[in-house]
């Protein structure tokens, strides 16, 4: 069993079986149904491997797959973003 | 693909999802036809937060028997659609909000809804974490049946279930066009093909103007640009959604446990801008500060954009147009998740030419050549 996302925990035989059977062809569809790359690490380590298996059953280049990013990029405080006085 | 169907549904949000699984229960054949994949446009973004609380009997009654369609969800789709019922506090911050929620109270109580208004120390059972002082509010609503689903589950599980019952559902499909003839839907057009068809349904979305200008028909709405975010997960701390009118503001803690939340932006646009920005991010860490001070300990781990549909009385725009066959089910503002199970089964009735459970003749498109009578109790 190859463990494919740490935060998430999710394993190279979900995504293969959620691939087939909800006929995903793309990260956006792996993310809504699995939660894949929405853990701590916002995907950094997961969403490279799990392109790599969306490329081996559609055919489609890593290129077309990967994913943009949302920010903030490394996670952040609210005390600290959002200070005192809102200003 | 097909090149024939009884109905072809434009946009697989939960709408769309929702009216084809209808649909295909009662033997109609449905295509829904999707640009990008399901639950792309607002639904895959939204706070999917359900509430029965509003101010205009329309939009209360449609909630109100939504709920009841949720609640049983799960077992008639054979999906876990994660519903959670922890309520939605409203805050009311001073006379004026006292004054129109206890007219809204009324009405809602009226129709059977269990609302009462609570003050400071049930505020603070119901979600300790809160700060009546940092939200300066003065009471609350509370509704106890109002809540939570799961907005990808909810959706995949419709559609799933259409699909079982044979309707056709394709991604990555893109409307260009639609031919009418006579005054009468005919066929739409795709960037895969071509189906022949007697009603299309316009549930794109921010986008229902330009289809809906593809026969000829002008629309008042407009897409607004919302951004939301979302923590990293915590131990549980309170059931319930939490909302301000007056500040726009709204927050809950999901079912894996993080803050999910969003409220308008200081540079609020009109558009179909994605870009996500600072002002948000700011304001909103603030704005949670003040309501929920605990809270600003904890990380924010992502923000996104999503587009709500506005109509200018943020009531939504459901059922025939002039041109015939051409039925209407967009305009949802802010609260087109919620509705989503009544509207779908409403619009079925009426495609299937059976009677309607309630009228809907006053959510048509005509209602904007006269007096509109607008929701209030809007917020994000
Ligand atoms: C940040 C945010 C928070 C929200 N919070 C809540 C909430 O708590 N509760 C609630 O009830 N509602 C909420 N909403 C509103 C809710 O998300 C929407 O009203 C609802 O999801 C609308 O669903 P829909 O199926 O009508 O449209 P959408 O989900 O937008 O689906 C429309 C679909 O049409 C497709 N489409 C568009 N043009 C075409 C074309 N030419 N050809 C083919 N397909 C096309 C799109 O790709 C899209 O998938 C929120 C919205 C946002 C943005
Ligand atoms: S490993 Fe997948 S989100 Fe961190």
């Amino acid at each position: 069993m190859k463990i494919v996302c740490r935060c998430e925990d999710i394993t190279e035989e979900d995504i293969i079986k959620t691939i087939d059977e909800y006929g995903c062809e793309t990260l956006a569809e792996l993310k809504q149904l699995l939660r894949l790359g929405m853990g701590y690490c916002q995907g950094r380590t997961c969403l490279i491997l799990a392109a790599k298996i969306l490329a081996r059953k559609t055919g489609k280049t890593l290129d077309e797959i990967m994913p943009s990013f949302r920010p903030p990029v490394v996670p952040v405080e609210i005390g600290l973003i959002g200070g005192e006085d809102g200003e | 693909m097909e090149n024939k169907a009884e109905v072809v549904i434009i946009g697989a949000g939960i709408n769309g999802c929702a009216l084809a699984y209808e649909l295909a229960k009662r033997g109609k054949e449905v295509v829904v036809v999707e640009k990008n994949y399901i639950a792309y446009g607002a639904t895959g973004r939204c706070g999917a937060g359900i509430r029965q609380q509003w101010a205009t009997k329309e939009n209360a009654l449609l909630a109100k028997k939504s709920v009841e369609i949720f609640e049983k969800l799960s077992d008639e789709l054979g999906y876990d659609i994660g519903l959670r019922q922890g309520g939605y506090l409203i805050a009311i911050h001073d006379e004026e909000g006292m004054e129109q929620a206890k007219k809204n109270v009324e009405m809602q109580k009226s129709i059977g809804l269990p609302v009462r208004i609570i003050y400071e120390d049930e505020i603070k059972e119901i979600a300790p974490i809160l700060d009546p002082k940092g939200m300066e509010t003065i009471a609350a609503t509370f509704c106890p049946t109002d809540g939570h689903a799961n907005p990808f589950k909810t959706t995949y599980a419709y559609a799933i279930a259409a699909k079982k019952l044979g309707a056709k559902i394709y991604k990555f499909t893109e409307v260009k066009d639609i031919k009418v003839k006579d005054g009468k839907v005919k066929k739409v057009v795709t960037n895969r093909g071509e189906i022949e068809t007697k009603y299309v349904v316009n549930a794109a979305g921010a986008w229902s103007k330009e289809i809906a200008k593809m026969v000829g028909i002008e629309m008042p709405n407009k897409p607004v640009r919302k951004e939301a975010l979302v923590t990293e997960p915590l131990k549980r701390m309170f059931d319930c959604m939490v909302i301000s009118f007056k500040h726009g503001i709204y927050f809950s803690q999901q079912e894996e446990g993080q803050i999910l939340g969003g409220i308008p932006s200081p540079e609020e646009k009109v558009g179909y801008y994605m870009e996500p920005t600072f002002s948000f991010l700011k304001y909103m860490a603030y704005m949670l500060g003040k309501y929920a001070p605990p809270l600003k300990h904890v990380s924010i781990l992502r923000q996104w954009t999503g587009f709500y549909d506005v109509t200018p009385d943020a009531l939504p725009i459901l059922g025939e147009t002039s041109v015939e066959g051409f039925i209407q089910c967009n305009g949802f503002s802010g609260h087109g998740f919620m509705i989503a199970p009544m509207t779908a089964k409403l619009l079925a009735q009426l495609i299937c030419g059976e009677k309607l459970e309630m009228p809907i003749d006053r959510l048509n498109i005509e209602r904007f050549k006269g007096e509109i009578t607008e929701e209030k109790a809007v917020v994000g």
